[in-house]
C-alpha cells in the first residue's frame, strides 16, 4: 500500500526558496506568476492490511516527516484522505 | 565541571567544542549519538555544529531522534546543562527543546564570515561573564540559521528576558535578529554563531572564551 505526504511550509511562514523561483520565472519571461510556494513529497510504501494506516502515517508526520512548528502536511492514502 | 560532547555522523564542530570546553578548565568525554545513556556525573551536554545526517529531511531532524537525545532531554528536564552550536542549535529545536525552528536563510545562501553580535542578557551561566548589550564578534557558517517562532513564542521570548544573543547587522533574516536563546529555566542554550571558534588568537578572535570559562566558573561557584 502507497501513502504519499505532501508537506509545505504553513500559510505565513516566508518561503524564501518559493521566492526565488517566482523570481527566475519572471526572469525567464513567465509573466503572472501570483506567488511560488516550495514543499516536499515523500512516498511511503506501507505493509498492507494495516488497522489504520492513516493514523500511523500522521504520527510519522508528527513525530518526524514534518516540523508542525512551520510545516503543514497532507497524507493521502488511496481510498482515504486528511490535512493535519 | 563534566561536559559531553555529542558525536553525530557528520558533526564537524564536535573537535572544536571539546578544545573550547577542556581550554576553559572542563572536563570532556565524547559521547557517540547511538548510545543511549550519557556518562555519569555529566553537568553539560554540548551538541555540535556540522551537517548531522547530512542535512537529510531537515537539519537536525534525524539526530533529534537519535538514541541519545532521549538521555539529553531526561538531562534537560532534571535541570542539566545544554549547549546546542549551530547543527546543535537545529537539533535542539527538532527535538522541543527550545522553541521555534531555523530555516533556510533569507538570502538563500550558506554565511560564512564573522558576525557582528550583541549580548541581550547576561542572567544565564552561559553569558555571565559577558555584560548585557556589548557587542562581540564571532563567526556564523550556516545555510539554515533564519529564526522563526510563532508571534507569541517571540513576545515570550522577549518577555522572560530569554533572547542571549542578536545579530547586530542583517544575516540569515532571522526574526528579531535572533541568534542564540535560552530555555525556560536558563540552562539550555542555542545559537547559531560559533563561540567554539573563537577562543584562541590563532583563530582570529577570543569573544567565544567567555561563554565557555563563564561556564565553568558558574560550576566551580556552586
Amino acid at each position: 500500500m502507497k501513502a504519499r505526504v505532501e508537506i509545505m511550509l504553513k500559510q505565513g511562514v516566508l518561503d524564501p526558496q518559493g521566492e526565488a523561483v517566482r523570481h527566475a520565472l519572471s526572469a525567464l519571461g513567465f509573466d503572472g506568476v501570483g506567488g511560488v510556494r516550495q514543499g516536499k513529497l515523500i512516498e511511503l510504501e506501507l505493509e498492507d492490511g494495516l488497522a489504520d494506516p492513516e493514523a500511523l502515517v500522521r504520527e510519522m508526520c508528527e513525530r518526524l516527516l514534518a516540523n508542525t512548528v512551520i510545516e503543514s502536511y497532507r497524507i493521502e492514502i488511496p481510498g482515504q484522505e486528511g490535512r493535519a | 565541571m563534566k561536559a559531553a560532547v555529542l558525536v553525530f555522523p557528520g558533526s564537524n564542530c564536535d573537535r572544536d567544542l571539546a578544545v573550547a570546553l577542556k581550554g576553559a578548565g572542563a572536563e570532556v568525554e565524547m559521547v557517540w549519538h547511538k548510545d543511549t545513556a550519557l556518562p555519569r556525573g555529566i553537568d553539560l551536554v554540548a551538541v555540535p555544529g556540522g551537517f548531522s545526517f547530512g542535512d537529510y529531511l531537515r537539519c537536525g531532524a534525524i539526530a533529534a531522534n537519535s538514541p541519545v537525545i532521549r538521555s539529553v532531554v531526561q538531562h534537560a528536564q532534571r535541570g542539566g546543562y545544554v549547549l546546542g552550536v549551530c547543527n546543535g542549535f537545529q537539533v535542539l529545536t527538532e527535538s522541543g527543546l527550545l522553541p521555534g525552528a531555523l530555516m533556510r536563510n533569507a538570502g538563500l545562501r550558506f554565511v560564512c564570515r564573522e558576525a557582528a553580535l550583541r549580548t541581550e542578557t547576561s542572567d544565564s551561566a552561559f553569558t555571565r561573564a559577558y555584560t548585557a548589550g556589548a557587542a562581540l564578534r564571532l563567526p556564523v557558517a550556516h545555510h539554515d540559521g533564519n529564526y522563526v517562532a510563532d508571534s507569541e513564542t517571540l513576545t515570550r521570548l522577549a518577555a522572560e528576558d530569554r533572547v542571549a544573543f542578536t545579530y547586530a547587522e542583517p544575516v540569515n533574516g532571522s526574526m528579531n535578529d535572533i541568534a542564540g536563546i535560552l530555555s525556560e529555566n536558563r540552562r539550555v542554550l542555542g545559537m547559531m554563531p560559533h563561540p567554539e571558534r573563537a577562543v584562541d588568537p590563532v583563530q582570529g578572535g577570543v569573544h567565544g572564551q567567555a561563554l565557555f570559562r563563564g561556564l565553568t566558573a558558574a560550576f566551580e561557584a556552586a
